[in-house]
């Protein structure tokens, strides 16, 4: 430790906000640096989905249908990788930063609490970019041969994002970091078995089914299966389920979130 | 320096549940340092983080540098500079990439280098921040407080478990800002650190201010301040009275034991030292008792600061 003083001078105020736009792409930068540097969050976001992706898709476990197993899989497994990131990921970095008072420290620096949510929007976004990069190289590997409407997978996915988003913050934001921390991999657990990543929803009893059908991630796996694997328009009922959980999501955590 | 109050808080009242943490407080604080003194559960936290739009007050009125630290946050945030008791950091971030990034939200940030070797943060070097020591945490929650260039910074606690050291680094840095205009609201419950460091102290206890002014004024307030010495039994103690400054005391309180009370300065150390040297008296164990911000709260309160 230093004991010269500094010349004076050097703590002369001058107070100032940086530019909105400076400030959302610093923070979104740091977000996704501490998410890439969390071997935890790793092996959830890049390494399970990869994992279940080569695995499932080169070996005959679960009867997929008819078809290549890859053409089945990897919709489920992209809508897994958005759950991954958007609900599971992000419940437990910022029930974990709320616990830490990072969020609280943040609320008293110049950078506006909408625009914290939006950089961390944008880092769970850049972290599905690179999710999807690589899922869509090992379903390529695998033999996948998607079809379908770009726009219409792109939708399913924000949207998607939207609704998981909405779900993991609630969640972080009203519930211990511990809780939240069991909470989310439960459900990512269940979810992951249960929503049609890789288990067809047809295994289930017909009751089950049509209550499993209204979950996000089977209106998601469903959306991405009818456009990548079969070719179909815009899925408009799985849309409208997406687009009710994001309101509905988005709305409560909006409403219920404490930051501290 | 001293001109427009920085911190005005009027009859502030916050309530957690049935507990009443903040009860009727009123504060003026002017530019410079402010400290904020009392024990645990007092009502410092609390005050401070009203102050700095954490909590919203039951009744009563808050301004900081003239804004509601509420209503005109957006305006009032970038101006001032917070240090929490304790954390605010990414458990996963390093120290100098926590203060690069907080020093991106503002426009004119310090050299974030320069605050990083005068806080002696570069030893950190690619330590996380749960790894750090309690010191080194403290020391980047204090750099994160002024990386900014604020006009106020809000301390709570800031030497809490730092060792002796860490402690001076950042009592310099404290009075480096009041140099160069920055003010400062710091709690603490170390009489020592508001001695130091405070150009005015309130003191704080059940959630209002009990006496507030300068350290000076507050010691001054109290007892007299003590001169002690022995010598031999039986000394003249009336000669040594007549000696001293009128509204002196002088007594013999047991056989060799003297005490002299009043405004002990170096001119009353001096007259007492002279009458013994005219009386042939070697004074043994001279000492002096002068009245600290301790005893100023002792008795006011009745209690013990650390409690």
């Amino acid at each position: 430790m230093t004991t010269t003083t500094t010349a004076t001078g050097t703590y002369t105020p001058q107070p100032g906000a940086a530019p909105l736009l400076r400030m959302i792409g610093a923070q979104a930068a740091l977000e996704t640096k501490m998410l890439l540097r969390n071997g935890e969050q790793l092996l959830l976001t890049v390494i399970i989905p990869a994992l279940l992706l080569a695995l499932f898709g080169s070996v005959d476990i679960v009867d997929t249908g008819a078809g290549k197993a890859v053409d089945f899989l990897a919709p489920g497994i992209l809508a897994l990788a958005v759950m991954s990131t958007a609900f599971t990921g992000q419940a437990i970095a910022t029930g974990f930063e709320r616990r830490y008072g990072v969020l609280k420290r943040l609320a008293s620096s110049p950078l506006p609490r909408w625009a914290l949510m939006t950089a961390k929007t944008a880092s769970v976004l850049v972290t599905e970019v690179l999710q999807v990069a690589l899922l869509t190289a090992i379903a390529f590997a695998l033999g996948w041969s998607p079809h379908g409407n770009p726009f219409a997978v792109l939708l399913l996915l924000l949207l998607g994002t939207a609704a998981f988003s909405g779900l993991g913050l609630l969640m972080a934001g009203t519930l211990k970091a511990e809780a939240t921390l069991a909470a989310a991999n439960l459900v990512f657990l269940l979810l992951l078995v249960g929503g049609g990543v890789i288990v067809p929803l047809d295994k289930f009893p017909p009751g089950a089914q049509d209550v499993l059908a209204l979950l996000p991630i089977s209106a998601l796996s469903d959306g991405l299966r009818d456009v990548l694997q079969h070719g179909a328009g815009m899925p408009w009922g799985d849309l409208g389920i997406l687009g009710v959980w994001a309101v509905v999501g988005l709305a409560a955590a909006g409403r219920f979130f404490r930051w501290e | 320096m001293r001109s427009e109050p920085v911190v005005q808080v009027q009859a502030l009242v916050k309530r957690y549940g049935t507990k009443t943490a903040v009860d009727g407080l009123d504060l003026v604080a002017l530019a410079g340092i402010t400290a904020v003194l009392g024990p645990n559960g007092a009502g410092k936290t609390t005050t401070v983080e009203t102050c700095e739009g954490y909590r919203r007050p039951d009744s009563g009125t808050v301004r900081v540098l003239g804004l509601d630290p509420v209503r005109e946050a957006a305006a009032l945030r970038p101006r001032v500079g917070v240090m929490l008791q304790s954390g605010g950091v990414y458990s996963g971030a390093r120290a100098d990439e926590m203060l690069r990034h907080v020093a991106k939200l503002h426009a004119h940030p310090l050299d974030v280098d320069a605050l990083v070797e005068r806080l002696g943060l570069g030893s950190c070097g690619r330590t996380t921040y749960r790894r750090l020591s309690g010191g080194q945490q403290q020391r980047l929650a204090l750099a994160m407080a002024v990386v900014g260039r604020p006009e106020l910074v809000f301390l709570d606690e800031p030497t809490a478990g730092l060792d002796p050291q860490a402690r001076r680094a950042t009592w310099d840095l404290v009075r480096d800002l009041r140099t160069d205009g920055v003010s400062v609201i710091l709690t603490t419950h170390h009489m020592d650190e508001a001695e130091q460091l405070a150009d005015d102290v309130a003191i704080i206890d059940a959630g209002k201010v009990i006496a507030q002014g300068s350290p000076e004024q507050l010691c001054r307030g109290g007892a007299e301040n003590t001169l002690r010495f022995t010598g031999r039994p039986g000394l003249d103690v009336g000669s040594l009275l007549k000696a001293l400054p009128a509204d002196c005391t002088a007594a013999e309180l047991t056989p060799g034991a003297y005490r002299v009370g009043g405004k002990v300065n170096p001119q009353l150390l001096a007259t007492v030292t002279s009458w013994c040297a005219q009386h042939g008296v070697m004074p043994d164990r001279i000492s002096v008792e002068r009245h600290t911000l301790e005893d100023v709260f002792l008795e006011l309160t009745g209690k013990e600061l650390r409690s």
